[in-house]
């Protein structure tokens, strides 16, 4: 009963435990194949619940692969029909009318790369100052909520910007729009056509539903996508090295261009890219905004844009096997961009973010 | 350091003077006054009295020149412009105050702080907004208590908002949020765990894939299962077909979200396991699950939250009812994005527009109330644990402690069979 005790047979049984280990070693050294000392082998014996799972686990990732490149193939296989008789035309037409032979998406990318040219162009330095507003200038109790803040902008459906864009914003917007178009009408981005410059009985509605407008409403959604990128990469900017730069005698601003902004230029390419995937894949939003034009329309603040995105969420219900085909096209074409964008934008990400691919 | 030197001068002599030891030194510790708080890092704002009356000067001045502007000068109107030149005249008027008595750096660090301060509030002002605006438009249709409980076969433009409601877009939502999850979180899970624990280059391949996939705009989920499921199988606009569009968008998202957590559990953890004798399988169950839970939880929720606002793949897929579905099979199934977007096509229709609003201040709603959840779960790292959890975890050591001493026991018993004794007493664990 007494601990002493227990701890004495404890000993006894532990040196049992080694002398049997130690007799079977100079078994095995007796007994031993070669004359010299065998080299371990470094294999492991997967056990069969290893095997069990490793088997799964394959299997699952696969699933994962496959899923997602059959999204690719799908789009492509039907697509080909429309392909096959549209030809090269297919990227010079400026017309959406399958049935009628004529079907292009020269206008849709055009229009797709306009409205994602005002996102990016306006998200960006929104992006830019609120990480580095974050990372920089915020206090540290104040940090937390902002970053959930804008977790949660992140998270907000795409639905209700398109209603917050589509009942208010673009009304609040006529007025800038106009003067733009007053202004600077000498930019053939700023024209309007069909308005007399300065006409003040010119209807609003001139200037609803333009590039400008969703442009404006995609800007605040990719923002929080952006600015997260970039905060994280900031945010990992050497302390040392600010040190330094405050020890030098920098100011905040100083320091924020010499140390922060040269550290985190990756990620700010990086996450503008992302932000530019999804700002041309952005369908609901611009969906609600635009008036579908199917011509190249370059002039941002006139009523009436396109794009792939919206066209397909318009015109899904197309009752013709070809017309749907066309569709496919339009989206393949939207997949393949978007991918491309996305693919560059995650190899830079993922070059700037030292340590991502370290184990432990 | 002075004082510590004036109190110990007189009474400890310099080691070597003749005489050293015949002194007794006494250390006389200088008292200091107790540290009230933890050190802080130093505060790298100062703010002078000039600055707060320069900025003031600065806003007033531009407040002014732009009321004169507004009102005397120029025919312009609108409160947004009013807003927007204020802060440009404000800016620049601070400039110009600012350069009079601090050198060109202090300016440019200056107004480099005005102007991302200002951006900064105006992101966190939209959202406010947009979430606010939601509300307030959603507010006629949301304080009748029939929004929440009919569905919209009483509803329609001609009928006021005290009849119909969005309980048909509600149970359609939360059915096609359960198919989706159902699907895309056990593969995503299982595909970040693959990434994870079975290194190579496939596992390097489906990774890259899977990242290019995360961004991919969401309509074409919806157009790839609107051309198998749809199109190919013939399956018809249904809750099915929406909840697996929704599992194409959600599962890049969960299975990104948990291949970071999972990469952040500590490579200590999982060797000590190994080195434990523990298998790959045991160690994936017993230690690098568990210390990501609450991580995988958060990606978990922030997937599913995504999930249920996305429409564009709803649009495509589901089709549009006013009735109630339960049956995810067959006919088509509202939810509350596509109940929003469709409702608010109908624009002369003010009833059907705040209809619209309401459903969308639904699934806002439903957003938050994930989005809360997973920053109630997700605040803290792999391996930190509430204090339930620590109990339990303890508790569940107490067990394996005594399953320990069980099996020790038995062998030791085994043993003195074997070896023709009889069994003594005292032996491991029996001071319990």
């Amino acid at each position: 009963m007494v601990s002493d005790d227990s701890s004495g047979n404890g000993a006894s049984a532990f040196e049992h435990l080694l002398d049997s280990t130690t007799e079977a070693d100079n078994q095995n050294r007796v007994n031993g194949p070669g004359p010299g000392p065998r080299k371990r082998s470094l294999k492991t014996k997967l056990t069969l619940s290893d095997l069990i799972f490793r088997v799964i686990a394959r299997a699952g990732g696969s699933v994962v692969l496959i899923l997602m490149i059959m999204v690719g193939t799908f789009l492509g296989y039907r697509a080909a029909q429309a392909l096959r008789v549209a030809g090269w035309s297919f990227f010079t037409t400026q017309q959406w009318n399958p049935d009628g032979g004529a079907f292009g998406i020269e206008a849709l990318i055009v229009g797709t790369f306009l409205i994602a040219t005002v996102a990016i162009v306006v998200g960006v330095p929104l992006s830019l100052a609120t990480a580095l507003y974050i990372s920089e200038y915020a206090p540290q109790r104040v940090k937390r909520v902002l970053i959930s803040m804008i977790d949660l902008m992140a998270a907000v459906p795409s639905v209700i910007f398109g209603l917050w864009g589509f009942f208010l914003l673009q009304w609040k917007l006529t007025t800038l729009a106009r003067w733009l178009s007053s202004w600077f009408y000498w930019i053939p981005l700023f024209q309007v056509n069909g308005v007399q410059r300065n006409n003040p009985l010119t209807s609003p509605d001139t200037y609803t539903s333009s590039s400008f407008a969703a442009g404006l409403v995609v800007a605040l959604m990719i923002t929080p996508i952006i600015s997260s990128v970039m905060r994280e990469a900031f945010s990992q900017a050497p302390a040392g090295e600010r040190e330094g730069a405050f020890a030098l005698g920098a100011t905040r601003w100083g320091m924020i261009r010499a140390v922060v902004l040269p550290f985190g230029k990756g990620a700010m390419i990086g996450g503008t890219m992302l932000g530019l995937g999804r700002a041309l894949g952005e369908t609901l939003a611009v969906t609600l905004i635009i008036s579908p034009v199917y011509a190249l329309q370059l002039h941002i603040l006139q009523h009436g844009t396109s794009s792939i995105s919206a066209l397909i969420a318009l015109n899904y219900q197309e009752t013709s096997q070809f017309g749907i085909s066309a569709l496919f096209a339009a989206g393949l074409a939207l997949f393949v961009v978007t991918l491309l964008v996305n693919f560059i934008a995650a190899q830079i990400v993922a070059r700037s973010r030292s340590g991502a691919q370290s184990e432990a | 350091m002075t004082a510590v030197e004036s109190a110990s001068a007189p009474v400890s002599p310099v080691p070597g003077e003749p005489g050293a030891e015949s002194v007794t030194p006494a250390t006389t510790l200088p008292s200091r006054p107790a540290r009230r708080r933890a050190p802080q890092p130093r505060p790298l704002t100062m703010i002078r009295a000039g600055d707060v009356l320069s900025m003031v000067g600065a806003l007033l001045g531009a407040l002014a020149t732009t009321g004169v502007l507004w009102q005397e000068i120029s025919p312009f109107s609108g409160i947004l412009g009013f807003v927007v030149v204020t802060w440009l005249l404000f800016v620049f008027y601070y400039a110009i105050l600012m350069s009079f008595d601090e050198d060109r750096p202090t300016v440019r660090d200056r107004l480099c702080a005005v102007v991302v301060q200002s951006l900064g509030a105006l992101v966190a002002i939209a959202l406010i907004y947009i979430i606010g605006y939601t509300f307030y438009r959603a507010w006629p249709a949301l304080h009748h208590l029939n929004f929440y409980t009919q569905d919209q076969r009483k509803g329609g433009p001609t009928h006021p908002l005290t009849q119909g409601g969005a309980l048909h877009a509600v149970v359609g939502t939360l059915i096609e949020l359960g198919i989706s999850m159902g699907i895309a979180v056990p593969l995503g899970l299982l595909a970040a765990v693959f990434m994870n624990e079975v290194p190579g280059p496939y596992a390097r391949f489906v990774r890259t894939v899977v990242d290019a996939m995360t961004a991919m705009p969401d309509v074409l989920a919806g157009l790839f299962i609107y051309a198998t499921l749809i199109i190919s199988l013939g399956l018809g606009y249904c809750g099915l077909a929406a909840g697996v569009a929704l599992a194409v968008t959600a599962m890049p998202i969960v299975c990104r979200a948990a291949d970071v957590v999972l990469r952040l559990v500590p490579g200590g953890l999982t060797e000590a396991s190994y080195a434990l004798g523990a298998g790959q399988w045991r160690t994936v169950r017993y230690v690098t699950l568990p210390t990501a839970r609450s991580g995988l939880a958060t990606a978990v929720i922030l997937g599913a939250a995504r999930a249920v606002g996305e429409t564009a793949p709803v649009l495509l897929t589901a089709g549009e009812t006013d009735f109630i579905n339960f049956n995810p099979k067959h006919g088509p199934m509202m939810s509350l994005p596509l109940m929003a977007y469709s409702s608010v096509l109908q624009e002369a229709q003010h009833v059907e527009i705040a209809r619209g609003f309401g459903a969308a201040a639904l699934l806002l709603v439903l957003v938050l109330l994930l989005f809360a959840t997973a920053r109630r779960i997700g605040g803290r790292g792999a391996g930190q644990l509430t204090p339930a959890q620590r109990r339990r975890r303890a508790a569940a050591s107490r067990h394996d402690l005594a399953r320990f001493q069980r099996r020790l026991q038995a062998a030791e018993a085994a043993w003195a069979a074997q070896a023709g004794q009889p069994e003594r007493q005292g032996r491991y664990g029996s001071e319990r």
